[in-house]
């Protein structure tokens, strides 16, 4: 078929073995100008091409072709659709406006035929039929509609397939997780479970922005963080157990055999790694160095692990992570904008997760620090900046969490310390009439 | 066209509105091995790469085909891919947090049969639709942002630049020959929608010229304290500008030398574009991990301060990638993550290498965590 648009230097990316988003595009472009099935498209039939035709210019140009903002939405909500405007509409009309909407995940990222059927009937004829499978934070993107089709797809969403947006804008980010005990022996606890909770009890902060800037929620069941909570939420929930490894000897002595493939089979491919020396590639490599053989017998000293998931990652046949499960509260993870990137700061080391209590261990913390962060926070301010303008030591007292040596890396190394006025006897009420009877000036 | 009406009535918007449902619940999705046997599972193995089986202790095998996508996704595609899932997996796929799509069958007779399914379709352009890999100890497909199809800040194209490197990095989605998992990511601004900071490898689109400042329409469109206190190195402060018109307007001066690009301003006041051809083109970064295993989450390092915008396949960019993904797997220990192994060899060696130059602007100056980056011991390398 011919394009409206010559796009050769897109072009040259259909050649090459990963799959080309050009050609997938073009297959759709294609759809919507035979249109076959009779669609009566809701926005413009040529959208797709025009989209080719506007990323091949921005090729040329060096530089993008999408205006700044604008603010469109559907009634009531805050969140959930960015306007998307381009800057050539004469030469592009059919992505004049191309408006963007998030379609809250389901957890872990599961579908049936029939429901991702149900969504592409109303996008490919509400919109450009272009979607992000998934976005960063984990929506299903639709890309590309007008303003008037806006109330539209969130009525035949919510009215035919029981199904919400997500979140945008200075709210709570759709919260998004590992896909956990659904298929993973390593969740210490059922994330799909936690984050659809969090998801349904938090809409209002989902849909109505009244946060100082974004705020993401993620659940990984381990410490592997598949899901990089760690690293890339507000508030990360990490998966971990408080008891004892679990150790099956036989299947130890069967990797040391070299019965079972280390790591899972992980090494399986074209390099041959020589046989499986567990002296070297687990015990060696514990970074507690709390492992030892005694005889044909492994032995570990719970006491002394970190759980860093080495051991249980190597041989997961013979491992298991311990049976009092449950998971640690890290907060403060971002990207550089705006004070340079920070990781997540361990904040609850140990959290029971009851989801016959509601999750209240875990409502707790959350409600806690959104109290703090709404009141203290400055505009655009992410709560990890909070917690340095502040001090982690406010963080821990917003939620009655005891300091601990595992809250530091280590202790600090100057002395410039604050103390509170109740805390030094007799206060800061001084008597400088009193002081200058024994010191003269 | 006609326009359709869905039922929405604008006149009553509140008649029978139906809000804040959230997503649907995930237990009508899991396939039914999965429902049976959640929290029951007892180990995994990946048979080949790209194809893995979960064992629960109710004796009951999952098999799963992962297969790479190019995370913008069509709904003709995405048409296709259900009805693959029709076909071998009674309706029922998933997609992982780095934009694989994975098939699951409850039994190994079914594997090789959607394997099979998978491999054979390709694009009309050659391509493959579903390439089966990105497991274990290989790449995984790479998480990526908009770029120049459907964002405003970008400094460079993100889907491009992820086709490139993945083309370039194919035989590692398909091969686990790395001594641990590489994990690649791409954000096109420093906004970093993708988090790449935490990654093995990171492409990250970066502008190089401070903003044009639009004073004619800056204080009809813009909040000027908005913007001024929106700006990480104070270098913007209001000033009034006298036009070719005569006209005296409110706007902003910026203090050049202090601008480090973000585009922080331009968020919160659109007459303050970044984007410029020659400004605008790539950071690479290398060397951070979210796992917890064996050594604690790390940030990636800059080592490649600037690659211009090369269309369409950026090969400048690649091959450097390639030589730090063959640097890596020749050097590093099994096990070993790339930042591990860059800071067991020492960055003396890990620029040496993977023959990247050391320049001046890899060393750290903004504010006290530069400190913290600089070499104070007399232990270095020559």
């Amino acid at each position: 078929m011919k394009f409206k648009h010559a796009t050769p230097l897109l072009d040259q990316l259909e050649s090459g073995p990963w799959p080309s988003f050009v050609s997938d595009m073009k297959l759709e472009a294609e759809f919507r100008a035979k249109n076959e099935q009779g669609i009566d498209f809701q926005i413009p039939s040529d959208t797709v091409e025009d989209l080719l035709g506007i990323l091949e210019l921005s090729y040329k140009h060096g530089r993008t072709h999408w205006k700044h903002g604008g603010i469109v939405g559907v009634f009531g909500y805050g969140g959930g659709v960015i306007g998307r405007y381009c800057d050539q509409p004469e030469n592009f009309p059919g992505v004049q406006a191309f408006h963007t909407v998030r379609v809250n995940q389901p957890s872990g990222k599961y579908y049936t035929t029939d429901y991702l059927r149900k969504l592409m009937d109303i996008w490919q004829l509400r919109g450009s039929g272009i979607t992000n499978m998934h976005g960063a934070t984990g929506d299903i993107i639709f890309l590309g509609t007008t303003t008037p089709q806006l109330e539209e797809i969130f009525y035949e969403l919510t009215h035919n397939v029981n199904q919400d947006l997500g979140g945008s804008g200075s709210n709570l980010r759709t919260p998004a997780d590992c896909l956990g005990s659904s298929r993973c022996e390593y969740a210490c606890y059922d994330t799909n479970a936690l984050c659809y909770f969090l998801t349904q009890t938090y809409q209002d902060e989902l849909h109505r922005p009244a946060f100082p800037y974004k705020f993401k929620f993620k659940m990984d069941g381990c410490p592997n963080c598949c899901v990089a909570s760690i690293a890339r939420s507000d508030m990360a929930f990490v998966g971990t157990w408080k008891d004892e490894i679990r150790i099956d000897q036989e299947a130890v002595q069967a990797y040391i055999g070299g019965e079972i493939p280390a790591n899972g089979g992980a090494f399986k491919g074209s390099r041959d790694w020589g046989p499986f020396d567990i002296q070297k590639e687990v015990i060696d490599l514990c970074p507690t160095e709390c492992m030892w053989m005694e005889g044909k017998t492994l032995k570990i000293d719970n006491k002394e692990c970190t759980r860093c998931m080495h051991c249980i990652n190597a041989m997961p046949r013979a491992l298991r992570v311990g049976k009092d499960t449950g998971l640690s509260i890290l907060v403060g993870a971002k990207a550089p904008i705006v004070d340079g990137a920070q990781m997540g700061t361990l904040l609850a080391p140990f959290v029971e997760v009851k989801p016959e209590e509601d999750y209240s261990a875990v409502t707790e913390v959350i409600e806690n620090i959104w109290n703090w962060w709404m009141e203290e926070g400055k505009n655009r301010e992410r709560l990890g900046e909070l917690i340095i303008r502040q001090g982690f030591q406010k963080a821990l007292e917003v939620c009655n969490i005891t300091p601990q040596p595992c809250h530091v890396e280590y202790p600090r190394t100057n002395p410039y310390i604050f103390w509170k006025e109740e805390e030094v006897p007799g206060g800061w009420v001084n008597d400088i009439e009193e002081y200058r009877k024994h010191h003269l000036r | 066209m006609a326009f359709i009406s869905s039922g929405f009535n604008p006149d009553k918007p509140l008649e029978n509105r139906i809000t804040d449902i959230g997503p649907r619940d995930f237990n009508e999705f899991y396939p039914p091995v999965i429902a049976r046997n959640k929290g029951k599972w007892l180990y995994h193995e990946i048979i080949e790469p790209g194809v893995l089986v979960h064992v629960s202790e109710t004796g009951e095998e999952v098999y799963t085909v992962r297969v790479g996508a190019a995370r913008l996704m069509s709904g003709t595609l995405i048409r296709e891919i259900c009805d693959i899932a029709d076909k071998h997996c009674d309706g029922h796929l998933r997609f992982t947090t780095r934009n694989n799509i994975e098939f699951m069958v409850d039994s190994k007779d079914k594997v090789a049969p959607l394997k099979a399914d998978l491999a054979s379709r390709k694009f009309p352009g050659g391509s493959f639709k579903f390439p089966i890999g990105g497991t274990g100890c290989g790449v995984t497909n790479i998480v990526h942002t908009q770029g120049w199809l459907h964002c405003h800040t970008p400094a460079s194209d993100a889907s491009g630049t992820v086709k490139a490197t993945m083309d370039v990095l194919f035989k590692d989605f398909q091969d686990m020959r790395l001594p641990a998992q590489l994990r690649v990511s791409m954000a096109c601004c420093l906004n970093m929608c993708g988090a790449v900071h935490c990654s093995d490898i990171a492409i990250l689109g970066y502008h190089r010229k401070p903003p044009k400042m639009d004073h004619e329409y800056l204080d009809k469109l813009c909040e000027i304290p908005l913007a001024i206190a929106a700006c990480p190195t104070a270098a913007i402060k209001p000033k009034k500008i006298t036009l070719d018109s005569g006209a005296i307007v409110n706007s902003i001066d910026v203090n050049q030398d202090r601008c480090m690009y973000c585009g922080n301003c331009y968020t919160m006041c659109p007459s303050l574009p970044l984007a410029d051809t020659e400004g605008d083109g790539i950071v690479l970064m290398a060397g951070g991990k979210v796992s917890n295993r064996i050594s604690a989450p790390k940030f990636s390092k800059v080592v490649v301060a600037f690659i211009e915008n090369d269309m369409p396949r950026w090969p400048k960019m690649t091959q450097t990638i390639s030589r730090m993904v063959e640097a890596y797997a020749s050097g590093a220990r099994k096990y070993e993550r790339f930042g591990d192994w860059a800071e067991r060899i020492g960055w003396e060696r890990f620029f040496e290498k993977c023959e990247i130059e050391f320049t001046h602007h890899l060393i750290d100056d903004f504010r006290d965590h530069a400190y913290h980056t600089w070499r104070q011991t007399t232990q270095f390398k020559f």
